[in-house]
């Protein structure tokens, strides 16, 4: 057990059984929530999860502030929407078009990083940002190519679509249709990249990430050669993101400007990590999790609310499913209030 | 005589208009330990920074085994041998003790791009961060984060990562700042230990004039940036040169 999270223990009994239960419920997520929406959500949970993830590796271990996080995870998507517009529908088209999109995110992070990282990290943060808008732009005007505003369709293998029935036999009463396997390869996908995360983190190079994190200067002063371990963590994490967005094309079959690179989930991304926890790797899953169900459930929970309240003065015009966005603002605010170092770093109880 | 570890060659640098280090010559050997005094704001850290790396040179050289590291990133010139120890305390404060040394440990072993293994796996930087620990007398807080520590022991810790990295050439400057007139003695025990090998060049700015009796096989005096004196401690200190600049002054027998 220990070994396959690389010896990092949640070290927090609340925590442990938090991530257990979120592993269960998404592990089994197509017979515990029946229904394409709840399958919707969990398949967003588990991507996201690695996206925040990658995220995490960079800024909450490397001390690395990059506002192309989502670039890099279109990258991914575009990559494999890109190779089966072009070769045709097959597994080798998905997986070509997504070691690809990858390998495209490593190299545009590392030349990024080298050339940036050597000035000042602020810099890096201020270039990201630039690049990223600029890859938007470009996205959005080269419409023959990634189909512009409107983004792409994505083709993908039929075993892989609702059409499409593993056998006839019911399990656990559901019909196991394509979207039940597309749905466990996005679980898998996910679930391995977090582990292979989760192992970096607590390799010899994740702890030199947090020395530099900790003091850059004296990282340097000891002998490691501080842009080189900072451009090697941007060049993963960039990978990693990119992975995760191959699986949201596969899973989503689409792939569009505002659905990977927008800036929106950027902010997401930053909102979350900061929520779970920085450096803290499960601070992903957690506040992933809570996040997205935030996101997809506040709505209809104050839907609900607001009418049974409806005889109160104020307070249903407060509930009101539009201000839904205040109060996931104010849920935020307050959790970075009560605990500055996340909900994991509380849960371990420091400080 | 063995041949110098560390030369430098007219090394100079220049803040605007300001010169903090003036074309300063000196070549440092092993089994020497060099006293570098000077008056507050002489250029001794400067100087320091200008070997370790921190700050580039406007001029001159450094070369350390022959080998000419004028250009090389601090890591790259630590990795060539050498070895520097802060003014004010420079640790990674929330890592534990133990954490602390171990990086160093690992850094020096060249394990820090191994990404696939675990680091607690790393028994053997373990077992000697352990026992540089031991030699310090750090042993008991050992899992303590370095912010947790009295002044004095994060001093300790300092001079413990420089007896981890195994350096050709130690660079300390002012270790015993700050401390109680208790815990210097344990650095300074520490330090005459490091000098005790043969093989070690170490590099000592000091204030304290016992300190530097006690240890030192020479003293560099630095004023204004420039060399002004050099040569066995009984004969720097009754030089005219260095009574006028610098030891009328501030080196008192405390
Ligand atoms: N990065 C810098 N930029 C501008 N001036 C600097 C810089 N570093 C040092 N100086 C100046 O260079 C001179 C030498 O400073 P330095 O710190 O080397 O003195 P020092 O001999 O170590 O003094 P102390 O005994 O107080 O530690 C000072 O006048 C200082 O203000
Ligand atoms: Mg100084």
């Amino acid at each position: 057990m220990m070994r396959i999270l690389s010896g990092d223990s949640p070290k927090s009994a609340l925590l442990a059984v938090l991530l257990v239960a979120i592993l269960l419920s998404l592990a089994f997520a197509p017979f515990l929530f029946p229904g394409s929406r709840s399958l919707e959500t969990a398949a967003r949970i588990c991507i996201f999860i690695v996206l925040v993830a990658s995220y995490d590796l960079l800024l909450g271990y490397g001390g690395i502030v990059s506002f192309a996080h989502t670039m890099f995870f279109g990258m991914g998507a575009y990559g494999l929407a890109i190779a089966t517009d072009r070769i045709g529908t097959s597994y080798g088209a998905l997986i070509l078009g997504a070691l690809a999109g990858t390998a495209v995110a490593g190299v545009v992070a590392l030349l990024t990083a080298l050339l940036s990282l050597r000035v000042r990290a602020i810099f890096f943060a201020m270039i990201t940002l630039a690049i990223a808008s600029a890859v938007a732009v470009l996205v959005s005007q080269l419409s023959g190519f990634t189909g512009g505003e409107d983004g792409m369709n994505i083709r993908i293998p039929r075993e892989l679509t609702p059409a499409f029935r593993l056998f006839d036999a019911e399990v656990l009463g559901q019909r196991i249709n394509g979207k039940v396997v597309n749905y466990y390869l996005v679980f898998a996908g996910s679930l391995i990249l977090f582990l292979t995360m989760l192992r970096i983190v607590n390799s010899p190079f994740g702890r030199v990430l947090l020395a530099i994190r900790e003091n850059a200067f004296r990282a340097e002063a000891i002998g490691y050669r501080v842009v080189y371990y900072r451009a090697l963590a941007t060049c993963l994490s960039a990978m990693i993101a990119a992975l995760a967005g191959a699986l949201f094309a596969i899973w989503l079959r689409y792939v569009g400007p505002a659905t990977t690179l927008g800036m929106e989930i950027m902010m997401d991304i930053l909102l979350i990590v900061v929520i779970g926890g920085m450096g803290t790797m499960y601070g992903a899953v957690v506040g992933t999790t809570i996040f997205v169900l935030a996101q997809n459930y506040l709505k209809s929970l104050m839907g609900g609310l607001s009418e049974a309240t409806a005889g109160l003065p104020l307070i249903p015009d407060l509930l009101n499913p539009d201000r839904w966005l205040l109060w996931l603002g104010v849920l935020f605010i307050l959790s970075v209030y009560f605990f500055p170092t996340g909900i994991v770093g509380r849960l371990r109880g420091t400080r | 005589m063995s041949q110098p570890s560390l030369v430098t060659r007219d090394l100079t640098v220049r803040f605007g208009g300001h010169v903090a280090v003036d074309h300063v010559s000196c070549a440092f050997t092993p089994g020497e330990l060099t006293a570098i005094v000077g008056p507050n704001g002489a250029g001794k850290t400067t100087y320091f920074n200008l070997i370790s790396g921190q700050i580039r040179a406007s001029e001159g050289r450094v070369e350390l085994m022959g080998q000419d590291i004028t250009r090389l990133a601090p890591s790259a010139r630590t990795e060539a041998g050498l070895g520097r120890a802060f003014q004010l305390t420079n640790l990674f404060p929330r890592l534990t003790v133990l954490e602390n040394v171990r990086l160093v440990v690992q850094a020096r072993e060249r394990r820090g791009f191994n990404l696939w293994t675990m680091a607690m796996g790393h028994r053997d930087l373990i077992a000697e961060a352990e026992a540089v620990l031991e030699r310090v007398r750090l042993t008991a807080q050992r899992d303590q984060t370095v912010s947790a520590l009295s002044h004095g022991d994060q001093r300790k810790l300092e001079v413990a990562a420089m007896i981890a990295l195994k350096p050709r050439v130690f660079m300390f400057d002012e270790p015993t700042a700050g401390m109680s007139v208790e815990e210097a003695p344990v650095i300074l025990d520490l330090i005459a230990g490091i000098k005790a090998d043969p093989a070690a060049t170490v590099l000592l700015v000091e204030h304290k004039m016992d300190v530097i009796r006690s240890l030192a096989d020479r003293i560099i005096v630095l004023h204004n940036g420039a060399l002004v004196a050099d040569g066995p401690p009984a004969e720097v200190m009754a030089s005219a040169v260095v009574q006028e600049a610098y030891l009328g002054k501030e080196l008192t027998d405390v």
